[in-house]
């Protein structure tokens, strides 16, 4: 039988080191499945978060051989096994314990945007042509790989003023829902920080549900968001014709 | 007490953060009430987001015909009439509302070419009736719940998990917890306890369930003195993934079957045929997991032990659209493409229709006080539930229990936790560090597996459950000398240690349940006594602690009312359904 050899970061918020376990392979294996191998034989207290081993949760993101992955959806014959696999924590997130990251400020960002908020009196009618666009923002899983990748949080540490990838996608899909009739162009402008995102597609190329995210979310918010402050004339048209 | 711990105070505290902890807790809150929930994992990361084909609402977009009375039916049928009548009466009757009420709340549905929501075919259901989207509607759902709870104000503990319940007297007063992150102390006082903590497969090999599923919740509820029920009714799910060996037990939802997809054996035959001509693929899920099962015992099976499951006659692009999860899962894990080829399946351990005794109307447990929805609770499924009806329950019995708990803890007096108490389930917590030796965790978690898998899986005689009693024993007296290396900072052995005491307990409910009953019913087959028995068919098994030991006595099946059996009487139900169902939206 095959062996790889994983290097896993072994540590806490105060630093450590990458060890190295040896991990008989099996056909079609994952680097979850590497992982629960090395905590049922040789390190026990390996702390890994997970739960569906599907690819339907987002708990099991970490970076393998340097790249934001669902660790559930990353096969060991995807990958070099004649170096070893490097197995290591989010790095736009404090880690707690080895590949187990502080990933609540996620969740405090999430609290800061306005719910769904149906127009008064709508008919609950939607149509599927209208719906197709929202639904790809609906498949998010929370993995939070795109924060991560994101140079903004990644590199910058913007968290004060940046809500990230994601919270973006979760915006799209309120602002574009057909029967939505809040806005929430300002909290993307002054809470989110929309403007500091420069739309390198590296949350898009990281999304393990393939959602366009730059494309198809990111950009038409910004639009929306110049529209509302940035365009004197339409502004002014607007004003004209009675819409705030 | 050696080290201090934190305590928080709430009117009702929810155990579980799937769908029916979520529902619950929105409904205490709406009531006025403090509520906090506890869960072990992220908040979104429940079983609930793993759900796939849909949730079962006789809404009547797709078959017009469909309504409570027909859906009643194929529950009770579903569930070979041992269901709790008034909790699937009250089901049926309340699952549209419920699935309006999300949609209210912002989740979007797929859409039937006028604009409702469209409803896809299922195992057992006489009509289209689940509401879908795509095949990843239990994502749409909890996000739904998740969002419109964090809205509410809802105090969440992530990462958190409970090991004893506190009564005061007859009454429950609160529970003990650790904190998974840095290991440290939690106490909760509560007036009510609302249980919705899910199943407990994690205690089988192949099982399509995550390390969560460990029956805590059930185990809490017996050692406070609840009433367990039906617990040797354990739902195999006839499609799991059975190639490549890692990703064994992996749900293939039954939508691939609802949209159309065929089971034949290796000789290309539709073998289902045999089993149940009439309903064929479609037919409940304890059916054609025998189905599978048998037929690769008798050597008819694929080359990897399952049946082949084929969606490639339908157009790829209709395939990708309404399963996309399925899509990817294959392509990615086995290199099968699904629009070209078929999959290889064979069961999988994934339901619990058993569970904690509740009250139809409050799903109130048999300890006042201690409430219990979803999964965790017994009785709407009886002896085999239907797919869909999962998600209903969770919606239904969620917002039910979170009414109920409120209500009772108004009436409540102020609850007092003893230290001696909360000192001696801290001590129990952290005795497996202080062992020199003894055994590690994960290789007993094996040694169940292993047992459960091959003593008490989907056929089962009554030596090999005699023989399962005494595994139990064996593995509870080793699980007692468990021992854990490393610190309380996000340790998975040692929690491991802890789970291992729940499913121990749940697993020699279901085994001891499993011996009483001799004859098969449902998902519950006996080879030893392989047809249904009268003697049985009136009865429930009723698991409760008896000081140390586990007693399991029988209870009759409440009386059905006169026109409720009439419904049962009328076989079609009160309509048919089109012999070929054909999709609403391309």
């Amino acid at each position: 039988m095959t062996e790889a050899i994983l290097r896993v970061f072994r540590g806490g918020p105060e630093g450590g080191a990458a060890v190295d376990y040896r991990v008989p392979v099996a056909p079609g294996m994952v680097v979850l499945d590497a992982l629960h191998y090395v905590q049922g034989h040789l390190q026990p207290d390996l702390a890994v978060r997970w739960n569906c081993k599907a690819g339907k949760c987002g708990s099991c993101s970490a970076e393998v051989n340097g790249r934001p992955r669902l660790t559930c959806k990353t096969r060991l014959d995807s990958l070099p096994l004649d170096q070893p696999v490097t197995v290591f924590p989010m790095k736009a997130f404090p880690t707690i314990k080895d590949l187990v990251t502080d990933v609540s400020w996620n969740y405090r960002v999430n609290r800061k945007i306005p719910p769904f908020s149906p127009r008064p009196g709508v008919a609950w009618k939607m149509y599927q042509e209208d719906l197709d666009r929202v639904q790809e923002f609906r498949k998010c899983i929370e993995c939070f790989l795109c924060q991560d990748v994101c140079h903004v949080l990644r590199d910058h540490d913007k968290k004060e003023e940046f809500g990230g990838p994601r919270f973006f996608v979760r915006v799209a899909a309120l602002e574009m829902h057909p029967l939505d009739g809040g806005s929430r162009t300002r909290l993307l402008k002054d809470e989110l920080g929309i403007g500091l995102c420069n739309i390198t597609k590296c949350c898009t190329e990281v999304c393990p549900e393939d959602i366009h995210i730059t494309d198809n979310a990111i950009i038409p918010l910004k639009e929306r968001v110049v529209d509302d402050f940035y365009d004197p004339v339409g502004r002014f048209l607007r004003r004209l014709l009675g819409r705030s | 007490m050696t080290e201090k711990y934190e305590t928080h105070e709430h009117d009702v505290l929810v155990i579980g953060a799937g769908g029916a902890g979520l529902r619950a807790a929105i409904e205490a809150l709406a009531q006025g009430a403090s509520v906090g929930v506890v869960c072990k994992s992220l908040l979104g990361k429940a079983h609930t987001v793993m759900a796939e084909g849909g949730i079962a609402a006789a809404l009547g977009n797709v078959d017009t015909s469909d309504n409570w009375r027909v859906h009643f039916g194929d529950t009770m049928r579903g569930g070979k009439l041992l269901n709790n009548w008034r909790m699937a009466q009250i089901h049926a009757q309340e699952s549209g509302d419920r699935v309006r009420e999300l949609e209210q709340w912002g989740a979007l549905f797929d859409r039937t070419a006028d604009g409702e929501i469209l409803q896809r075919a299922f195992g057992g259901h006489t009509f289209r009736r689940l509401c879908h989207v795509g095949d990843r509607t239990g994502l749409e759902m909890i996000r739904t719940l998740q969002d419109r709870g964090v809205h509410m104000g809802i105090d969440v503990y992530m990462e958190c998990a409970v090991t004893r319940l506190f009564k005061n007297g007859n009454r429950i007063a609160g529970a003990f917890g650790y904190w998974r992150e840095q290991g440290r102390f939690v106490v909760f006082k509560a007036k009510s306890v609302v249980i919705a903590t899910g199943g407990i497969g994690k205690a089988w090999q192949i099982t399509s369930n995550s390390w969560e599923y460990t029956g805590d919740g059930m185990a809490l509820a017996y050692d406070a003195g609840a009433e367990l029920m039906d617990m040797e009714f354990v739902q195999f799910h006839p499609t799991g993934m059975v190639w490549p060996p890692g990703v064994q037990g992996i749900l293939v939802t039954e939508a691939v079957r609802g949209e159309g997809g065929t089971l034949t054996n290796k000789s290309g035959e539709r073998f289902m045929q045999r089993y149940d001509p009439e309903k064929m693929d479609l037919s409940t899920r304890d059916v054609v997991a025998r189905a599978i099962y048998t037929e690769v015992k008798e050597g008819r099976g694929t080359e990897h032990g399952g049946a082949f499951l084929d969606i490639s006659h339908k157009p790829a692009e209709y395939v990708k659209r309404k399963l996309p999860s399925m899509y990817h899962q294959f392509l990615e894990l086995a290199d099968v493409d699904i629009t070209k080829g078929p999959m290889e399946v064979g069961p999988t351990c994934h339901y619990m229709m058993g569970g904690i005794r509740v009250d139809a109307e409050t799903s109130e447990s048999t300890v006042p006080g201690l409430f219990a929805a979803g999964e965790a609770a017994a009785g709407l499924h009886g002896a085999n539930r239907l797919g869909g009806n999962s998600l209903s329950d969770l919606l239904v019995f969620g917002r039910r229990a979170g009414l109920a708990a409120v209500a009772s803890a108004r009436s409540a007096p102020a609850v007092s936790l003893d230290p001696a108490e909360i000192d001696e389930a801290a001590r129990e917590l952290l005795r497996p560090f202080e062992r020199a030796d003894g055994e590690d965790p994960y290789g007993i978690h094996r040694d169940l597996q292993e047992k459960m898998q091959s003593l008490v899986g989907i056929f089962r005689v009554g030596e090999d459950l005699k023989r399962a009693l005494a595994e139990i024993a064996r593995l509870k007296e080793r699980a007692a000398r468990v021992r854990v290396e490393g610190s309380r900072l996000f340790n998975p052995g040692w929690h491991l240690a802890r789970d291992l005491k729940s499913m121990l307990t749940v697993v020699e409910a279901v085994t001891r349940s499993a011996l009483e009953r001799q004859e098969s019913r449902g998902a519950h087959s006996r080879l030893d006594y392989p047809k249904p028995d009268a003697a049985w068919e009136r009865k429930n098994n009723v698991v409760v602690r008896d000081g140390e030991a586990m007693k399991v006595t029988q209870s009759p099946v409440a009386e059905m009312p006169e026109d409720l059996k009439r419904l049962l009487s009328n076989q079609s139900g009160g309509g048919t359904l089109p012999s070929t169902p054909s999709p609403q939206t391309t």
